[in-house]
């Protein structure tokens, strides 16, 4: 049975600790690219089309399942710093109920001088995985509303 | 060893290219604390301080519609843009200014020969022939245009030196080729191809042809005379001029058959509830309100480009292509995509076990602007088995200084992705 994570705000608090402690842009990205080693990955037939998020410039898939009431989700990509990213999404929101993602301020990436990474001309995912995690919750709280 | 601005500068007609670059002002900015080094010219050029004035001015003083009022600043309009068309056809030679047709940029001018001509000419059994180096703006449409005529599309194949032999070509034109439209230079790969000697061959079997002219007009001149093609695209951006406009160069002859793709204002000679007649050339093909402040911004690049030259241009972007090929190659992890032998200023390249998007943010944080992805060529980088590189493209504007910047951020970025020499 997968761990029940601590609240979204306390995850990104200590995220954002984390990334204050480095200097400047190399140990930042070094440490993201850090924590995109930890993500497991997919398998080859997880890497499907209907998995993938559009609009990546870096190939990023993601997938969720709703269980126990809550959204676990698995992803991968072909690029480090995307990992990286993917790797802190899954630390914020994996394991979390739906309508504590779709309430949740994601502001870790302003925080850790990632902005750049929200911006949809970036193409490098971090906002099409945000709004699919944010899709699936809904549909998800949609399924808990009904039973 | 690093060479100096000021020494080239000696060698190439005594060209001032720092003054020249001073006439860029976005060029002159930090990224991310470093100094930008703009390598994106093949994508967008940045734009010299006349152009930026010439589009401001006119919004200032001269700003009203054309071709329609008699009041002096519709006079001033009208009068600045048929002169720009003037100028526009003089700079590639073309024979009469209704033969310049200006559009929203080259893509827009390959889909109105693709619409137009394509619905008039083409039919089932019939062949478009491209190349395998096309950007996506030469092969959609034509993919599109075939889906409604029922004509095919034929690929003349690419080898893996990011060529497209002479020989192929003059193979698979053929009795059933109608039109055979290729890029004169892949802006994926910097392949310069025969432009003229392929024309040549199409019109000895009576094939009428396109060309894709894009990542021709800042770096060389055009003569659409010698050349003998029957139409021709590009855009202004890619030129230093501003974005949105594009010009479509068709021989007179073949405009005149063509019906319009859009029908609006300005393209009309009378209109009933029944039926509308067409204005002559060129404005039959130009719905609409035209973009009169890029075609002055168009204006002003051609006078910019052509105050400093061909020749100058030319050796410059030589000089700078040579020093950064040789850079590039002393980084062993460096695989060069494409090593044409007619090349212009665009390096593609991958390192291997490295998604060009990691090394591109990387480089970004260095004040390096790059391009990095398919470059809207899918099928080019499929042929290839990548699904992307790392595109430096250059311009006359850039020195040997920030290739070095260039040359340091990517061994640092490769350091910090721990990817060393040996692997």
């Amino acid at each position: 049975m997968m761990n029940i994570p601590s609240n979204m705000k306390s995850i990104q608090d200590q995220l954002a600790a984390d990334f204050e402690y480095l200097d400047d842009w190399e140990e930042r990205y070094a440490y993201l690219m850090d924590l995109g080693k930890e993500v497991q990955g997919l398998s080859p037939e997880e890497k499907t089309s209907d998995n993938l998020i559009r609009g990546c410039q870096s190939r990023v898939w993601l997938i969720t399942r709703y269980e126990n009431n809550r959204l676990w989700m698995s992803a991968d990509s072909e690029a480090f710093i995307a990992r990286g990213i993917i790797a802190l999404l899954m630390k914020v929101f994996n394991g979390q109920t739906p309508s504590d993602i779709l309430n949740e301020n994601f502001d870790l990436p302003e925080r850790i001088g990632l902005t750049a990474h929200l911006s949809p001309g970036r193409a490098n995912g971090l906002a099409g995985m945000l709004s699919r995690i944010r899709h699936d919750a809904s549909l998800a709280l949609g399924t808990q509303n009904r039973n | 060893m690093k060479q100096s601005d000021q020494s080239v500068s000696g060698k190439t007609h005594q060209t001032d290219w720092k003054a020249v670059r001073d006439e860029f002002p976005a060029l002159h900015q930090q990224v991310n604390g470093y100094p930008l080094a703009y390598f994106d010219h093949a994508a967008t050029a940045q734009k010299p301080r006349k152009v930026i004035d010439a589009i401001t001015r006119y919004y200032e003083f001269d700003n009203a519609n054309v071709h329609r009022g008699v009041h002096s600043l519709s006079q001033r309009a009208t009068l600045a843009y048929e002169e720009a068309r003037q100028k526009t056809a003089r700079f590639i030679c073309a024979k009469d200014p209704s033969e310049i047709i200006f559009t929203s940029g080259t893509t827009a001018s390959v889909n109105v020969v693709a619409l137009s001509w394509g619905r008039a000419h083409l039919k089932p059994g019939d062949e478009v022939l491209v190349t395998g180096l096309e950007h996506h703006a030469n092969l959609v449409p034509w993919q599109m245009a075939c889906a409604m005529t029922g004509a095919q599309l034929k690929i003349v194949p690419v080898d893996e030196f990011g060529e497209v032999s002479t020989d192929s070509v003059a193979e698979m034109l053929h009795s059933k080729t109608r039109i055979f439209a290729f890029s004169w230079i892949s802006n994926a790969l910097g392949t310069i191809n025969p432009a003229h000697d392929w024309v040549q061959l199409a019109r000895e079997k009576g094939i009428t042809t396109l060309i894709d002219a894009a990542q021709v007009a800042a770096h060389h001149p055009i003569d659409v005379q010698h050349l003998g093609v029957d139409f021709l695209c590009f855009s202004a951006h890619k030129m230093m001029g501003p974005t949105g406009l594009g010009v479509l160069y068709g021989k007179k002859s073949i405009l005149e058959t063509l019906d319009p793709v859009f029908g609006g204002g300005d393209m009309i000679d009378e209109v009933t509830y029944e039926k509308s007649t067409w204005a002559d050339l060129p404005y039959r093909l130009e719905a609409g309100t035209p973009n009169i402040a890029g075609v002055i911004g168009l204006s002003a690049a051609i006078d910019f480009l052509e105050s400093i030259g061909w020749q100058n241009i030319s050796r410059r972007e030589s000089e700078l292509l040579q020093y950064a090929l040789e850079k590039l190659s002393e980084i062993p992890q460096i695989r060069f995509i494409g090593s044409p032998k007619e090349r212009a200023g665009v390096i593609s390249f991958v390192v291997d076990g490295v998604h060009p998007y990691d090394l591109g943010i990387l480089l970004d944080e260095q004040g390096i602007a790059l391009r990095t992805g398919h470059h809207c060529a899918q099928p080019l980088m499929r042929h290839f088995g990548i699904t992307g590189t790392c595109r430096v493209s250059l311009a006359l504007y850039n020195t040997f200084e920030e290739i070095d910047q260039l040359d340091r951020a990517i061994k640092r970025a490769l350091r910090l992705l721990g990817i060393s020499q040996s692997n």
